[in-house]
This record gives C-alpha cells, sequence and structure tokens, in this order.
C-alpha cells in the first residue's frame, strides 16, 4: 500500500463521495474505491495520467486547479484530497477556500520547506534547494508556493480553519520521536486534516 | 481519408461487408409534435456479435447528416467505409471483438428509416412536407422500441457526436435503467442562438429554391439542388475551424500569379479572374461538398435535422434546470471536446459536465486539442481514439467480464 494511503484511509468514510485534486493515474481513488467503496472524482490535466484514470475506471475531469472550482457545488464532497500539489498553485490559499467550501473536510499533504536539508542548503550554499525529493532548479521548477509547518499552521489560523489532525512525517511517510518531537525541523512530509471552523 | 481498396482486401480493422436490416413497427408513435407516426421503418446495421447475456450492446446515435452505415462496406465496390468508421471496427475504440455495436438511421432520415421520402399510407403519395417534426425525444422512442425489438435490455453504452450526443443526453435522462454508460462528444445542452441562426440560413437557402416546390419536389421529379448545396456549404464552414481551412488552402504559394496575390490563400489557377469566377480553392471546395451532398441527401431531412437540433433542450421540463434533469440518471457519463470546435465548442461541453455534477452524476470529461473543428469528432485524432478505447475496454471489463 502507498504509504501515504495508509495514514489517511482513516479519514475516509466508506461510502462517501471524494474528489482528489491532482489525482495523478488515479490510483489513490482506485485504492479507496477498492477498500471504502467511496464514489471518486479525480481533476487532472495530464493527458497521459488521465488517460490511467479512464482505463482503471475512474471518474476524471480535466480541469486545472488554477482555474476556478466554482463548477463544484458547496458540500457537494464528503471530502476532498489535495496531495503534494498545493506547493504549485499560483494561488494556494485560494484553492484551500474552494476545498472548505466544496469538502465537508479535506485532506492536504505539502513537502515541508522548513525542513533542516532544505534550511542547511540554503545557510550553507547559499542557493535554492535541490534534493532527490525536490530535484528541479529554482526556474523550471514547478513548485511556486513552497511553506513550511508553520507557514501552514499560520495558514489555518488566519482563516480560522479547524485543524482535526497534523501529521508530520519523514520521505517514507513514517513519523518518529524526531517529527513528532520537532515537526517543523525534522518532518519533509505534512499531512493536515482539516474542516471550516 | 477516401482510401479505396482492391476488390475483397479490406484492412484487417474493418468490419468488412455489411448489410442493412429493416425493421417495421405497427404500434402508432405520438410524437413530442402531439402528431402521431402510425407505422414506421427503421433501418439498421450492426457489427460484432451479441453475447450471450445480451450485455455487451452499444448504440451508435447519428448526427445530422449521418445514417445507419457507420462502419464497414456495402459492397466490394465500395470507395469509402461507413462514416464512423475509424472508431468501429475489431480493434477500434468501439471495438467490435467486444462489442456488438447498433446504428440505425433515425425516423425522418433519408437512408431507409420513414422518412420524407418514404410513401404516406394515407395518401399514398411521397410525405415530403408532410413528414411531422421529429425531435430528439421521438428519436429516443423509437429507438427504445428498436431496443425492445433487438431484446436489449440494458446497453453497455450509448455513444454519439453532435445531434447525436444530444440522443445520449435524453436516454440518460428518460430512460435511465437502459444503459450503463453515456458518452457524449462535441455536444451541447442546447443550440446557442448563433447555432440557430446558422441553421436558419440553411432552412431559408433550401426553401427558398425555386425547385422546392414547397417541399413536394419528389412528385415535380426534382429537388432544391442549389439550395441544399448553399446549406450545406454553410454548414461545413462551421464543420471546420479556421485553422483547418487555412492548412487544407492557405499555405501553398506557389500557384501565386505575378501580378496577383493570393492573400495567404491559394489560388485555383494562377491569377485572379476579376470577374465573379471562382479565384480560390476553398470556393470549389465548397461547391463540390456542397454539391456531392445535395446529390445524396433530402432536402426535407435536412430541414428536419435542423429543426430537431433547435429543438432540443431537455432543461424545458424542469423549469429551465438541466440538473433536475438528470437527477434520476443512473448512467457514468463521459464528454469529449476539441479546442477548436466553434460550432459545439469545450465551453458547452463544460456546460454538461457542470450541470451533471450539480446533480451529483458521475462524469469524466476530456478537452482534446485538435485543429480539425467539429469534425475532429469524426477523426481518427490519436488522444481521442486512445481515450474513448481506454474508457470502453473498461466498460466491458466492468459489465461483461466483471458480471460473468
Amino acid at each position: 500500500m502507498r504509504a501515504d494511503l495508509k495514514l489517511i484511509q482513516d479519514w475516509i468514510n466508506p461510502n462517501s463521495r471524494v474528489l482528489d485534486l491532482g489525482c495523478g493515474d488515479g490510483s489513490l481513488l482506485l485504492y479507496l474505491k477498492e477498500t471504502k467503496n467511496i464514489i471518486g472524482t479525480g481533476l487532472e490535466i495530464d493527458t497521459a495520467k488521465i488517460e490511467k484514470c479512464l482505463a482503471n475506471g475512474i471518474t476524471v475531469i480535466e480541469q486545472n486547479l488554477d482555474q476556478d472550482l466554482s463548477n463544484f457545488q458547496s458540500n457537494s464532497f464528503d471530502t476532498v484530497l489535495l496531495a503534494q500539489t498545493l506547493q504549485a498553485l499560483s494561488k494556494p490559499d485560494v484553492l484551500i477556500d474552494q476545498m472548505l467550501r466544496i469538502g465537508k473536510n479535506c485532506i492536504v499533504t505539502f513537502p515541508n520547506f522548513g525542513h533542516w536539508k532544505s534550511r542547511l542548503h540554503l545557510s550553507s550554499k547559499g542557493r535554492m534547494p535541490v534534493s532527490k525529493f525536490m530535484p528541479y532548479q529554482w526556474y523550471d521548477t514547478p513548485n511556486i508556493h513552497f511553506c513550511t509547518v508553520k507557514d501552514f499552521d499560520m495558514l489555518c489560523q488566519e482563516k480560522g480553519i479547524q485543524v482535526l489532525t497534523r501529521t508530520v512525517v519523514n520521505s517514507q511517510y513514517q513519523s518518529n520521536w524526531s517529527t513528532n518531537l520537532w515537526p517543523n525541523l525534522m518532518g519533509e512530509i505534512a499531512i493536515y486534516h482539516i474542516t471550516r471552523n | 481519408m477516401s482510401k479505396s481498396y482492391p476488390t475483397g482486401s479490406y484492412p484487417s480493422d474493418s468490419v468488412g461487408l455489411v448489410s442493412p436490416q429493416v425493421f417495421h413497427f405497427d404500434e402508432p408513435l405520438t410524437l413530442r409534435s402531439g402528431k402521431v407516426l402510425a407505422e414506421y421503418e427503421l433501418v439498421v446495421e450492426t457489427y460484432g456479435e451479441l453475447n450471450q447475456d445480451r450485455s455487451n450492446a452499444i448504440l451508435i446515435c447519428h448526427a445530422l447528416s449521418g445514417d445507419h452505415h457507420a462502419a464497414g462496406y456495402h459492397s466490394w465496390d465500395d470507395k469509402k467505409p461507413g462514416w464512423w468508421d475509424s472508431s468501429i471496427g475489431p480493434g477500434k475504440a468501439i471495438d467490435t471483438n467486444l462489442f456488438h455495436v447498433v446504428c440505425l438511421n433515425n425516423l425522418g432520415g433519408c437512408s431507409g428509416s420513414t422518412g420524407p421520402t418514404s410513401i404516406n399510407p394515407a395518401t399514398g403519395k411521397f410525405y415530403g412536407p408532410d413528414f411531422p417534426i421529429v425531435t430528439v425525444r421521438d428519436w429516443v422512442n423509437s429507438q427504445v422500441r428498436l431496443a425492445d425489438r433487438l431484446g436489449i435490455a440494458k446497453w453497455a453504452a450509448i455513444i454519439g457526436g453532435s445531434l447525436g450526443g444530444m440522443q445520449v443526453l435524453r436516454w440518460a435522462i428518460s430512460y435511465p435503467e437502459r444503459l450503463h454508460h453515456a458518452v457524449a462528444i462535441a455536444s451541447a445542452p442546447k443550440l446557442s442562438a448563433q447555432n440557430i441562426a446558422f441553421n436558419e440560413v440553411a432552412r431559408q437557402s433550401i426553401t427558398g429554391d425555386p425547385n422546392f416546390h414547397q417541399g413536394r419536389y419528389l412528385e415535380h421529379g426534382t429537388y432544391p439542388k442549389r439550395g441544399l448545396m448553399l446549406a450545406r456549404m454553410v454548414g461545413h464552414i462551421t464543420y471546420l475551424s479556421e485553422n483547418a481551412m487555412n492548412s487544407k488552402f492557405g499555405k501553398a504559394f506557389e500557384g501565386l500569379a505575378e501580378e496577383g496575390n493570393n492573400f495567404g490563400r491559394d489560388l485555383r489557377s494562377g491569377k485572379l479572374s476579376f470577374d465573379m469566377a471562382v479565384d480560390f480553392q476553398v470556393e470549389s471546395y465548397l461547391h463540390y461538398q456542397g454539391e456531392r451532398f445535395s446529390e445524396n441527401f433530402d432536402a426535407n431531412t435536412y430541414l428536419l435535422m435542423t429543426k430537431a437540433l433547435d429543438y432540443f433542450d431537455p432543461s424545458v421540463d424542469y423549469e429551465g434546470d438541466l440538473s433536475k434533469a438528470f437527477e434520476r440518471s443512473t448512467c457514468k457519463f463521459m464528454l469529449m471536446s476539441f479546442s477548436t470546435d466553434w460550432r459545439f465548442p469545450p465551453i458547452r461541453s463544460r456546460e454538461i459536465v457542470n450541470t451533471l455534477l450539480k446533480a451529483k452524476q458521475q462524469v469524466s470529461y476530456i478537452e482534446i486539442e485538435a485543429d480539425q473543428g467539429h469534425d475532429a469528432f469524426l477523426l481518427p485524432i490519436p488522444r481521442y481514439i486512445a481515450a474513448m478505447s481506454a474508457y470502453l475496454n473498461r466498460v466491458h471489463q466492468e459489465i461483461v467480464t466483471d458480471a460473468s
């Protein structure tokens, strides 16, 4: 099982309606369909990935997350997912608002830019961090809005978003004493389960 | 497009030689207009085997000028296969190795189903203009009777492009229990004012032709050739994108005469005529298309088809809220549109998608980059074919393999 699935699956109710923003090849929705009998819809713009969704029987709509999601009705889904895509959006805060409007609860995962390796890379080399996990140069990266765990906590606070659960893990999606103790320093991936207050 | 194959050797992915069947229906059909067709015939073609539990049937709904001959050849001498041969056949997107594919000529058509060119049993003469206006709803009602006759309780999928897509939507609204999947391509929830305007130009061209004789031209031994030609020329322009026309006609500078300028369009003879003769390739192309069409299509049928388009709007029964129309639907939806289609552009398909989302229906949607305009839905565009193929293979797996 995909490690991130393991972490979020308890937050998804059986037979619920799930919207996956940036659903890729639909593997997450497929897994949830098979294990939880969810009714899923994915949004994706990569044509090859869309075709994989169709081949897997995953309902998928070709739609760009940077365009508004006003075509989705309020409260029309139980859970709205955004996995590892937040940092690539032109207006991540607007999308979070949209997610909370469309879904009764939302799950957001993103790479934590506050991880010690990023900090070290920037402070010692004086250059933007490049790693196996974030392999792009500053000029060609699709990741244009990096944030840290602390930044996201602040955003939730400002917007009055209720954080149901916050899990911070390493790149293998495991948590340990260090990620628990210093999440913004030791965590590589942040996983938030949020809802409207 | 129109490849010809030597006698007896069709490509291996063709359904090969096919022959239509005619079904007679005695039970009167009450039309949306209130008029009644006492009896009628539908001409039908099928490709691929119907499986034992009759679960692998796909219905193809044709568009304005289509008919029942969607794939294969009627005789060894045919130069061209059926109108959707690029998508229907063994191993093709609509795979006849997997599915039993059914296509009919709709009521009011001119290819063998009862229509204006049929004899009206009440008068013994051609129906002509007396053939009642048929709507998408009437077609679907007649298709339901055909399904009953064929013993198909539930279609694995119903597929149609353009006006065909509207029939698909009507099935999903009116007969939700009778289809698993609705595939509507390059379609619209209803016509725009511009669409209706183009249709009206087409109608005026036909009815204004001196050979129209109030629609009774067959009794006069003639037909409104020029009017039908004009109608088709206008229609044809709306089927192509500006880019498609440019790439067909806008490139060749070789024919440019010294004294002339071809303005980026192909000159026919190499120089300007300075009279009203045909100067540019696009003009003679349109003439050719219109002429060929006018020789093979009935003018009254053309008029009826444009009315069916104009009248399509399932929201009229639901206080203008189309999402309410889809609330009872139980099928899954697949919609596709093409980037340069300006007859039914992507935004019209997205309207349907958004309406279906509002109705909490399961809908997939893709927008295919294609230069060919509305015509793209008939062409073997790689992404289009691949997506349809992936979707339908999955349908087969779900409905046929998993169920048995």
